[in-house]
């Protein structure tokens, strides 16, 4: 049973200098109690794609395709119903360390309003339920009348943790939610966030640019480059044996303690990810892959069949056409 | 031995600016900040706020320019002349004529080099004096931080008009008192802007890595601190230039300028004083008016350009 | 608690900045001050310059004490018990305190109310103005308020005289009654009153509305480009709670401590706006004991004009304590 399915997906900003298509056509489809990765560098529309779900862009942000949500058309709702459905369909895990946290609200506020806003408790409850929640993160639950400043990194994160459960969402959508934090707190808040998902049987969309983490997440993982999805398949299998160059180069670039293959190899990505209005033509890799071929500059790959459940839009993919095909 | 310094503006594709044969520290740091300054001025080019104010700035430039060479003692209060008194603007004098007879338009022109001389000398003594005492309390920090700041924090909320009138009636009123009064009572905001913006520049490692290497304080505030600081200290100046000419403005308009000197500020005194207001000479008080307006406008809007181009908080808005 | 140890601090950087200011005008008025203060003391009284009478006096005066400690500590006790001299030119013998209360009244009338409505307008315009960034309200009220902003306070005061008063004449051109062409009391003197104040009002509430609102717009677009704000809308919040809880309530705090810096400017502004209009309060007080030199008045406006702002600060620092959650936990 699909809780979010995006078909087509294809979002584009108006700013002065011309329009920008930060995503241009992506697809997936996330079960009840199951993990979707999406990996990327920074700029590749990932980010983009969690802001287009609960439909958070400015007014000026073109928004195409088709977006379901507990069943529900995202992109047609009223103002009305999408504030409804913000929180208590999917909720949002930010990069919590700066500032996603309202500096001159309680954090307990913060959760509260969340409940309150859905009618879901009065004020009382909601203070309760509040407690509850950071107990829950493992926060001892008179914190709820700290300010977000009183909090360390790590303990911001946790709060936002706690914030998004609060409506009982289906879909928790996670945007870089370890970034920012220090590695053995970063390990914690992972742990978290997975025992969290298990317990509660929930989906989500797990966003960072950090491979080694989705693997240990995510069910399945999905790679995007220059606003499209590029290689997607079970985690595993996509993050072991990779098809498609750029997810090779991510996972060369994230070296696991213990696997042999890096120790060895000295690995990095020249160049940087394309302008998105000035996308090169063909497959938009083809400047910087390590295996390119003549029909790469022309060919606009798809996500072809490249064997055990996983998809990669290359011609190195085995399901991809015969390269004699597309010689004029 | 070769310093590195971070990039000053933020890289857009600018000219590039091709390297010297013979590389020495000295030619690359040229180059480079030829290179900044290239960036910069694209970015500027762009701006229409900052475009209009400099265009303005440039007329008034010219005018002051024009004005030395062309009213050379015409304007001495003490020579009477033939000109009609207290005539309404026409097309032989645009503006009209004051008490005296002289034509407004001339006291315009004339006025436009005191006031900007005085606005441009005052901001510079200003910029001096807050940057090296924002400089130094964010540079070395402990105590000298929290004395330099105390009294700035005090001279920030003197007034300074009332300070200005009591200092001009004890040491007297002319123009070289005058720029130092308003040099001395702008420099905290300028001090406080420094300052945060050198404890922003100490966080970089770079500056770790030239101390570790020997560079002495002297060396890493003027090779690193100073050029990552310019920019903001630039920006800055041009506000406070605003508000010199302001401030010049209201000095003379209480009577502190010097007849014989006159500028925009004084003419508009001596039009006050002389029942400008009540006769309905609107020409004679506008006409200075309009230029304090304009300039002041003008360095502001190409401040707040600058501003812009030099905060990335504000471009990303 | 943190409230306490906050004010603290402000009332501690208030008495140091004060004692500054009482430094300062000593220095200024009696280490520097030209002429013979003994000499003019003699001529306004129409007395006659002798030696005698001159070193008597000078003893009196404790001038002939040394500056360091004695006069400066006589100077002190004279001006914490408001014992400020007498004015030797403006109003000749009179006391200044006296001169002082009768003018004070005025100038804060005109100063308080006017600066109160300019920030509460300027801070509504400059919310709504960051808020619907862009329409055409945001762009008119941007360019009005910068020219507003460039315009010294005198010539708008003067704009406004030339127009309602000298060709409309809907309002007198100046001075605070009309007395003694008409001696009016009770209901119709406050109207008379207030019919005269009301050119300068308007003046000082325009001259500074333009600063606010671009003060408030800044700070309010810098808050909402902040994650927080895109959480709030996420967790399903309506707009105007947004606004208010989040995007306000943040933004309010810089604008706060940055309109209390422009306390000094404002004060500055009421002395021209005063002699433009004539208006008899503290300001043009000040200007005419410029002119005259007399130096005890020029000093008590001074130190009037610097407490004044002292005060006003305070009560911005207070606005702020009570606005900023964060200063109880400090």
């Amino acid at each position: 049973m699909s809780v979010l399915s995006v078909d087509d997906l294809r979002v584009t900003y108006s700013t002065k200098g011309g329009d920008v298509p930060a995503v241009r056509g992506v697809s997936f489809e996330i079960d009840k109690g199951e993990v979707l990765g999406l990996a990327g560098e920074s700029g590749c529309g990932k980010s983009t794609i969690a802001g287009a779900i609960l439909r958070l862009h400015s007014p000026t942000t073109k928004i195409e395709g088709q977006i379901t949500l507990d069943g529900k058309d995202i992109l047609d709702l009223s103002p009305g119903k999408l504030r409804a459905a913000r929180w208590t369909g999917a909720s949002i895990v930010f990069q919590g360390a700066l500032h996603a946290l309202n500096p001159v609200q309680k954090i307990g506020d913060q959760i509260v309003e969340a409940i309150t806003v859905h009618r879901m408790a009065d004020e009382r409850e909601a203070h309760v339920r509040a407690g509850a929640l950071l107990e829950q993160v493992g926060l001892p639950p008179r914190r709820i009348d700290d300010y977000p400043h009183e909090l360390s990194g790590g303990q911001k994160q946790r709060v936002m943790i706690a914030m998004a459960l609060a409506c009982n969402p289906s879909l928790i959508i996670a945007d870089e939610p370890t970034t920012a934090l220090d590695v053995m707190v970063q390990a914690q808040v992972l742990k978290l966030l997975r025992s969290l998902q298990h317990d509660l049987g929930l989906a989500m969309l797990f966003i960072t640019h950090d491979l080694s983490v989705l693997v240990e997440v995510s069910d399945d993982l999905a790679v995007m480059y220059a606003g499209k999805i590029v290689e997607e398949g079970p985690a595993n299998e996509v993050f072991h044996t990779p098809v498609h160059p750029y997810t090779k180069a991510l996972a060369a670039a994230f070296p696991e303690i213990g696997d042999d293959r890096f120790r060895r190899r000295p690995s990095g990505l020249g160049g940087d990810p394309p302008d998105p209005q000035q996308i090169p033509s063909g497959c938009p890799f083809h400047p910087r892959c390590a295996e390119v071929t003549q029909v790469c500059p022309e060919l606009v790959p798809e996500l072809w069949d490249a064997g055990s459940g996983r998809f990669a839009a290359c011609v190195h993919a085995t399901g991809a056409p015969s390269l004699q095909t597309t010689n004029p | 031995m070769k310093t590195e310094t971070e990039p000053i503006a933020p890289s857009t594709t600018g000219t590039e600016v091709a390297l010297p044969k013979r590389l020495s520290p000295r030619k690359i740091r040229r180059a480079r900040r030829r290179k900044a300054l290239s960036r910069f001025w694209s970015q500027f080019r762009v701006n229409k706020m900052g475009m209009f104010g400099l265009a303005i700035i440039i007329f008034f430039f010219g005018m002051a320019i024009f004005s030395i060479f062309a009213n050379k003692g015409r304007l001495d209060p003490t020579i009477t002349t033939n000109g009609p008194i207290l005539a309404s603007p026409s097309w032989a004098y645009p503006f009209g004529t004051n008490l005296q007879g002289i034509s407004v338009l001339s006291l315009v022109v004339e006025g436009s080099r005191i006031s900007l001389f005085v606005g441009l000398t005052a901001a510079f003594i200003s910029m001096v004096i807050g940057s090296a005492i924002g400089i130094w309390a964010g540079y070395r920090s402990g105590y000298s931080d929290i004395i330099l700041m105390r009294t700035t924090d005090v001279f920030l909320v003197l007034p300074w008009l009332a300070l200005a009138i009591v200092l001009a009636a004890v040491f007297g009123a002319n123009m070289w008192v005058i720029i130092l009064i308003i040099g001395l009572t702008s420099w905290a905001g300028t001090a406080r802007l420094v300052r945060a913006q050198v404890l922003s520049v100490k966080e970089r490692t770079y500056i770790e890595r030239s101390r570790a290497l020997g560079g002495s304080d002297w060396h890493v505030v003027t090779r690193h601190v100073l050029p990552n600081v310019m920019p903001v200290i630039f920006a800055n100046t041009i506000l406070t230039i605003a508000i010199a000419i302001l401030s010049e403005s209201a000095l003379a308009f209480l009577g502190l300028g010097n007849p014989l000197e006159p500028s925009w500020g004084t003419t508009i005194e001596d039009a006050f004083r002389n029942g400008a207001l009540t006769l309905g000479k609107w020409a004679w008080l506008m006409a200075p008016s309009t230029c304090i307006v304009l300039v002041v406008l003008a360095f502001t809007m190409v401040g707040f350009a600058m501003d812009e181009i030099v905060n990335p908080r504000i471009r990303e808005r | 608690m943190g409230t306490q140890r906050y004010l603290l601090g402000k009332v501690v950087q208030l008495v140091l900045t004060l004692f500054f200011v009482l430094t300062l005008t000593f220095f200024l008025f009696h280490v520097f001050m030209p002429g013979d203060p003994v000499r003019t003391y003699l001529k306004v009284q129409g007395a006659k310059y002798t030696p005698a009478q001159a070193a008597a006096l000078k003893h009196e005066f404790g001038l002939d004490q040394p500056v360091f400690p004695n006069q400066y500590a006589r100077f002190l006790k004279d001006t914490v018990t408001l014992n400020m001299g007498v004015s030797t030119i403006i109003y000749p013998n009179a006391s200044v305190t006296s001169i002082f209360w009768s003018r004070v009244g005025k100038s804060l009338i005109l100063i308080t109310t006017s600066t109160i409505a300019s920030i509460v307008i300027g801070v509504m315009m400059g919310i709504y103005g960051g808020w619907r960034r862009g329409g055409w309200v945001d762009n008119s009220s941007m360019t009005s308020s910068l020219i507003l902003y460039a315009m010294p306070e005198f010539v708008l005061g003067m704009i406004l005289l030339l127009i309602f008063s000298t060709w409309l004449g809907w309002f007198p051109a100046g001075g605070y009654d009309s007395w003694p062409v008409h001696q009016y009391t009770g209901l119709a003197h406050v109207a008379d009153v207030l019919n005269h104040m009301a050119l300068p009002w308007i003046t000082l509430m325009l001259a500074y509305l333009g600063e606010f609102y671009l003060l408030m717009r800044s700070s309010l677009l810098d808050v909402l480009g902040e994650e927080y704000i895109t959480l709030a809308r996420a967790k399903g919040v309506r707009e105007k709670y947004v606004l208010r809880r989040h995007a306000v309530r943040n933004a309010l705090l810089p604008t706060v401590t940055l309109i209390a810096l422009s306390f000094g400017f404002i004060l500055g502004g009421v002395i021209t706006v005063e002699i433009v209009f004539s208006y008899p309060g503290v300001g043009l007080l000040a200007y005419q004991a410029l002119e005259a030199r007399d130096y005890s008045v020029l000093q008590a406006t001074f130190l009037f004009a610097a407490l004044a702002v002292l005060i006003a600060n305070l009560i911005a620092d207070l606005t702020y304590a009570y606005l900023d959650p964060r200063i109880r936990r400090a």
